[in-house]
This record gives structure tokens, sequence and C-alpha cells, in this order.
């Protein structure tokens, strides 16, 4: 892959740090008034999730990562790999393993679309939409009046996740959930 | 795209208060107020300021210009023109610089004492200050003391290895192609300015005489040759840099010289040094201190902004 220098580095690129792909988040062009220039980057490492900094010097190189990330539809899972189609109309599949997926597993509807970041062509992360449309598979019926636990109950939806949900919501009902902080938003 | 002011009219106001403060102290004082050029046919050799370049068209051969990076040159020709006291207030210009503490445009004040010792000089810096960011105590802190504290190392005798080892723990940099001063540097900004964050203001003084610029030199308690500089820190934010000015046209001529050959090592364009300056020089040079204040930063310090984005009506975003 290319290299960028120093002077390109912003927000959202994707680089090649220590041996991993990394996204950087920001930016610091920092300067002694007489002294030399530096860079230093706040990064993601898209391999292990952490974030970290580091400073280069003014005019540096790096290598580009190669790396994507691809809208994909959600097909199924045979237990080891969880299969995605790319929805260009190319029908290309891809098997993305349980690393990949990390929490994602629990936000997983089959015909949804999802954020599937490619590195080497191969998938090293799969993010969900914000926002997803799941049903109760089970849930206590809820008791009017009851505001004993701040009128909240849990709801086990029909990806296995548990979030928590108004004492009003019933089982079979499809509820708007917030992938990023897992919590209930609206009915569906 | 945004045709709005990143200042808010509060803050206009601000700046515009502080301004006149600054004008009436130094009217207090009879330091005079002049105003130099933008442009001149040298420009700064310092290897780490990039200067704008323009070009004078209408001559038989353009003749380049640079926008100055500070009014150093011209204000010391008017010193050795017999000006006496002198200070400045305007724009400065410095290529690349862009952060929310840099902008490549932004206000310099600086001025000049004849006849002043840096003491004295320092005594005066904290008067003014006292009078644009309310009054507060100073301490006095030497470069080494400061590596010695907080990276744990002494600036000029640990090996350069230490050096560069300690600059690669503290931020992660490949630190096998730094010199000293690159180290030093790399310090300076990733360990002592986030620990003189939490010291109010602070003046770091005997700079390394490598990091002397137009400052003369002396020798320290150890017998370490240090630049006659110090530098004033608010809040972890560099000021001001002040000078016990180098009068020696040699010595500057030497200097130039250097820079450029550093330039040709690192690879950055020749400078065309001000011949007026020397000449300047050898005419004579009174004995003089001399500093200059970030005026945007101070507004910056005065108002609780953020950035200068907030303190300067258009930051080079805007333009």
């Amino acid at each position: 892959m290319a290299n960028v220098a120093t002077n390109e580095f912003k927000g959202g690129l994707k680089v090649m740090l220590d041996g991993d792909p990394c996204s950087m988040m920001d930016v610091e062009h920092i300067k002694p008034g007489k002294g030399q220039a530096f860079t230093r980057v706040k990064f993601r490492n898209l391999m292990t999730g952490r974030v970290g900094e580091k400073t280069f010097k003014s005019g540096d190189n790096v290598e580009v990562a190669d790396v994507m990330e691809i809208d994909m539809e959600f097909l199924y899972s045979d237990g080891e790999f969880w299969h995605f189609m790319k929805t260009d109309g190319s029908f290309e599949q891809i098997g993305a393993d349980e690393k990949a997926m990390g929490d994602t597993t629990k936000w997983l509807k089959e015909q949804e679309v999802y954020t599937v970041t490619l590195y080497n062509g191969a998938p090293i992360n799969v993010s969900a939409p914000n926002f997803i449309e799941l049903e109760v598979s089970e849930t206590d019926p809820g008791l009017k009046g009851d505001t004993a636990q701040g009128g909240s109950k849990p709801a086990t939806l029909s990806t296995g996740a548990v979030v928590r949900v108004p004492l009003f919501i019933n089982e079979g009902e499809k509820l708007k959930i917030d992938t990023r902080t897992g919590e209930y938003v609206s009915r569906a | 795209m945004t045709w709005q002011p990143g200042t808010s009219l509060a803050q206009l106001q601000e700046r515009a208060r502080l301004l006149s403060l600054t004008r009436d102290f130094f009217a207090q004082r009879q330091v005079l107020e002049v105003n130099t050029p933008l442009l001149n046919s040298g420009g700064s050799t310092d290897p780490f300021l990039d200067s704008f370049t323009t070009c004078l068209e209408g001559l038989a051969e353009p003749q380049r210009l640079y926008l100055q990076t500070s009014p150093e040159f011209f204000m010391k020709r008017l010193l050795a023109a017999g000006s006496g006291p002198i200070y400045q207030l305007g724009p400065c210009f410095r290529n690349g610089e862009h952060s929310w503490r840099h902008n490549p445009e932004f206000w310099m004040l600086e001025w000049y004492r004849p006849g002043w010792s840096l003491e004295e000089l320092q005594e005066e810096t904290c008067a003014l200050v006292n009078q644009l960011l309310g009054t507060a105590e100073y301490q006095q802190l030497s470069y080494k003391q400061a590596f010695q504290e907080v990276v744990g190392l002494h600036p000029f005798a640990a090996s350069l290895q230490e050096l560069r080892k300690a600059s690669h723990a503290c931020s992660g940099i490949r630190a096998e192609d730094l010199d000293r001063d690159a180290c030093l540097d790399l310090l300076i900004s990733h360990q002592i300015e986030p620990a003189l964050k939490q010291q109010g203001r602070v003046f770091l003084t005997d700079f390394p005489a490598s990091q002397a610029a137009l400052a003369a030199i002396q020798k320290d308690d150890e017998g370490f040759p240090v630049a006659q500089r110090f530098e004033l820190y608010v809040q972890g934010i560099e000021l001001a840099n002040a000078y016990q000015e180098l009068t020696s046209a040699e010595e500057q001529a030497e200097r130039f010289v250097q820079d450029n050959q550093q330039r040709a090592r690192l690879g950055r364009p020749q400078v065309t040094p001000d011949a007026n300056l020397l000449l300047a020089l050898q005419a004579g040079l009174p004995d003089t201190s001399g500093i200059a204040l970030g005026f945007d930063r101070l507004v910056m310090l005065a108002s609780g902004a953020e950035s200068l984005d907030q303190v300067q009506a258009f930051s080079i975003s805007r333009c």
C-alpha cells in the first residue's frame, strides 16, 4: 500500500501502526515556538479495539492500511462463521469469525445490513446499525403501578440479548433498540 | 464552510479591551509604539520556522519577499538607529502551523528594553500579564530543573541514547533518528508542558545553547553553556519567549550560516538572511532584552476559550 506523510494525517485515516491496522481518531500538530514540529495521533487499533497515542516527527511516513468498510446483509450462521452478503448486487459472500463478530452477535437479524470492516480482504470487525428492531421472546407480564424497579423490567429479545424495557411491554412485541448503548428506545 | 466568525461579540470586545490595556501599559511606561513592514527581503533562518513568501513584481527582476515570522529584524534596526524602548502589536505569519493553539497568521506583541537585563524584563512581563490576566504568583524554573524533576534526566549531561529512550517511552515515537534537540523538544512538549498545566504561571529559564536562536549565551552553575532566554508558560501554554539579545554582528552572521546548513541537512529550503540586520548590528545594537508574546493565546487565556478559533475573528479554517 501507499505511504502517507504527517501533513496528510486526519481523523478516519486507516494506517499500519506496529503491525496492526489502526484508525486515526484525533490528530494534533505540536510545536514549541522555536522547536521542532511533531504530530500526535490518537488511534484505535482495529484488531484489538484498544485506543492509543503515538507521536511522529513532522514529515514522517506511515503505510496506509488496506482497510475497507462495506455494507453487508446477514444471511446465517453455521456455528463457526457468520455469513454476510454484499449489498452491491454482486451476491459475494464472506464469513466472519467469533472474534470479528464480538458483541454484535447480540444484535444479529437476518436481512439486516451491517458494516463489515475488511483488512486485506478478511473481516476483522462487524458493527450493527445504530438502531435495530427486535422482537421480545420472553418477559414477565407487567404489573400496573409496579414502580419498585424504576418502572422497568428485563426482556429477552429474539437474538438472546437482554434489555430493560418499560412494564407495559409484552412478549411478541417489536422494539426499537439503540445498539450502541443496548437501551430500549420505543415500540417499533 | 461557514461565513460566520469564530468569535462571539463578547470575545471581540474582550480582545479590544486587552489591546487597549496593553497600549495604556506601554504608554504609561514611555515605551513607543512602532509599526514596521510585514514584508522583508530577508527571512527567518530558524530551521523550524517556515515563512510564507511572495514576489514583488514591476522590477527588472522580480524580488522574493518574506512575510515576517516576527517583527524582530525591523525592530532591531530601529533600536540600532536609536529608537529607545519600543513595542509593536501586529500580525506574524508561520507556515504550516495549525492546531487549537496555532494559526498560520496570528498577532504578536513584541517589545524591547535597551539597557535592561533579562531579569528586569521578566518583572515587567509579570506586571503586564498581571494587568491583562489578573494578578497571580509566578514560579521560576530552569530548563535543567524542569527536566530533572519531570523527566528525571539532566538535559545537558544525559547521553543521546538516554534522551531517545525517554522520548520513545513517553510518545511512542521512532527515536533512532532524533538528534539531541529533537529529543529535548519532544520531552518538553509531551512531558514538561503537561506538567506545567497544573503550575499556573511559570518562567522557564536557561535554555540549551543549541536553542539560543537570537539570544546571547552564558555558562550555568555547572558550567554548561545556556541561552540567556526565558519562556513564560501559563497553564502549560507557551505564551512568551524572551532573549538577552545577541548584539554581535559576527556571531549573528555565523548563526545565519549554521541555520541554513541545518536546513540543508533537513532538506528544508534555504532562507536569504537579512543583510540589513547584520549592517545594523555592525553599526551597533545597544545591549537589550526583548520579548515576543502571542497575543491571541493571551486573549484565549483571558477569556477561558479552548482554541484560537474562538478568539480570532476568522482563523484559517474560515478563510
